[in-house]
């Protein structure tokens, strides 16, 4: 089972890093890196949290574009393509599908990621000339984002289960902007009674968690993150992912792909 | 595509890609379009916050490189309004509360009179109030709201009770505990402005900060040798029955060795009335004395 989830991983990542798109959003944020001190020039005593900010939110947006195009592909362009019937007519299960080709855009954006986050250090370099704690600190920012699009990666191959690209699309794209207001929806949940209460208490848990996700702010004024934090949003981020692709697997496994 | 289609394509994209800029500049200066410098499309900053979908941080430093834009344009041009510039930097601050440096900058933006600054004290107060409610321990925000009670409004007592309290701080310099002395024992006095900006230019590390308290101890330096300069004058007078006339009657009386020149190193003007004032004050824009009326 693991070797073949292995293969589908695989090809995925293979398929992934051929795509001319891909590309092209790796060098646009490797570009926004290099102009960073560029704007830094502009304004004032802000050039190095200018640098952290920018380059730590165009790996997110980027990550976040590619987990969700991508990730509502991957199913969609194989029964497109018809190449999907040929994987499937051998023994490897449908679970085992959606599993690879989680597994497969994962690993397709840890790459990335790790690429953007070598190109940002060495523009914290060349900006600061030093290498001090704090600075290796923002990994855990950008670890945080690497958990951010793990989850998106989960709802985009949900969604794309049982529903065409472009509504995938607009669902997943709904449910990041939505993350990024779970806390306030908890919080309105708290203040609204009866019935409403318990609907938006209800949608606040299902809606990812994101905003305990992006530490970028912190990190840039070298504020330290709680090893605590690391650990909740880590188990959170599995148990996410896992009910996501759970999801996905138990739909797609009923799909009539006749 | 043949050769020569290829060619004729790219010859026309750069051609049409030209002329496309030289008719925008053209439009451009024939229909003006109404100045949108002092325009918040969004005024609220909460709901800028909101928007900003977690990228709070990235859209603060963009609100804080249109501060530094919107008040250099002003500046530049010597305007006597900076409409924006509050509720600019009530959005910066509001996205990043950690952003020291907007509360530090932003308020001495703020508290300047104008054509230096907005003139509005109360503004720069609030907004470094704001910077300390949110940073406790940055000693440099009582700093700088000391600062401004003592310059931009002249509240020594307030002034003193905010650099004692800085001074609390454990990361806080020494010499805050020094300026909380001064404030009520001889705020009034050159020597204790002297002393703040001295304390700022050795502090400093960033370059406009450097030359900003340099161009203030110089403008002290203004201020300190006017009022000797003109008590010279006065003592020609006595002497000769009327005003010298250049710098040249009080040197060939004895009373000055040498024609006095400002920091800028442009000889001071002597007047008819016996005032003394410097040649270009705009190069010393923060003198009190010797500005030519």
């Amino acid at each position: 089972m693991i070797s073949r989830i292995r293969a589908i991983a695989f090809n995925t990542f293979r398929e992934a890093v051929r795509d001319r798109v891909l590309y092209n959003l790796v060098f646009f944020a490797l570009l926004l890196v290099a102009t960073a001190p560029l704007l830094g020039e502009i304004s004032i005593g802000v050039q190095r949290v200018l640098l952290i900010n920018l380059s730590l939110s165009a790996i997110s947006i980027f990550g976040i574009v590619i987990s969700i195009f991508v990730g509502i592909s991957l199913v969609s362009k194989e029964i497109e393509k018809r190449t999907l019937y040929p994987v499937l007519s051998r023994p490897v299960g449908r679970g085992e599908f959606i599993l690879g080709k989680y597994c497969g855009l994962l690993g397709t954006l840890l790459v990335n990621t790790a690429a953007m986050t070598v190109g940002f250090y060495i523009a914290l370099m060349l900006m600061t000339r030093d290498f001090t704690h704090s600075d290796a600190n923002i990994l855990i920012a950008v670890y945080f984002l690497f958990l951010e699009f793990v989850v998106i990666i989960g709802l985009s191959l949900l969604f794309s289960s049982f529903s065409s690209p472009l509504l995938s699309a607009l669902f997943a794209l709904s449910m990041f902007v939505a993350g990024t207001f779970a806390a306030d929806l908890r919080a309105f949940a708290a203040m609204a009674h009866g019935p409403e209460g318990w609907l938006a208490r209800a949608a606040s848990y299902v809606i990812p968690n994101l905003a305990s996700l992006n530490v970028i702010t912190r990190v840039s004024h070298d504020q330290s993150i709680p090893a605590a934090l690391v650990g909740y949003n880590t188990l959170y981020t599995a148990l996410y992912a896992t009910a996501t692709i759970s999801g996905a697997v138990l739909i797609f496994s009923r799909r009539d792909l006749k | 595509m043949s050769r020569g289609s290829t060619i004729l394509a790219v010859l026309l994209l750069v051609a049409s890609m030209a002329a496309s800029v030289v008719l925008v500049g053209t439009i451009a200066a024939a229909y003006p379009s109404s100045p949108m410098e002092d325009v918040l499309f969004v005024s609220s900053p909460e709901f800028v916050k909101r928007a900003s979908l977690g990228y709070s941080g990235l859209l603060a430093d963009i609100y804080w490189m249109r501060v530094v834009q919107y008040f250099g344009r002003k500046h530049q041009r010597d305007s006597m309004e900076y409409k924006a510039l509050a509720p600019l930097l009530d959005i910066t601050t509001t996205l990043d509360p950690n952003l020291v440096v907007a509360y530090e900058w932003g308020s001495t933006f703020l508290d300047q009179p104008p054509p230096s600054g907005a003139g509005d004290d109360a503004a720069a107060v609030a907004l470094i109030r704001k910077g300390i409610r949110n940073n406790p321990s940055e000693w440099h925000l009582y700093f700088t709201l000391g600062f401004i009670q003592y310059l931009g409004q002249r509240d020594y007592l307030g002034a003193a009770k905010t650099f004692e309290e800085g001074s609390r701080i454990s990361s806080s310099r020494s010499w805050m505990k020094v300026l909380a002395a001064k404030m009520l024992t001889d705020a009034g006095s050159l020597e204790t402005a002297r002393y703040m900006w001295q304390n700022i230019y050795n502090e400093s590390t960033d370059k406009n900060l450097k030359q900003n308290a340099e161009l203030h101890l110089a403008c002290l330096v203004v201020d300190q040798e006017i009022p000797q300069l003109e008590s010279v004058v006065s003592e020609f007078r006595p002497r000769t029955g009327h005003n010298p006339s250049s710098w040249g009657d009080l040197i060939a009386s004895g009373l000055l060795r040498v024609i006095p020149r400002d920091p800028t190193g442009t000889a001071y003007v002597l007047r008819n009335d016996g005032h003394v004032v410097v040649a270009d004050w705009k190069k010393l824009p923060f003198i009190q004395r010797g500005k030519p009326e």
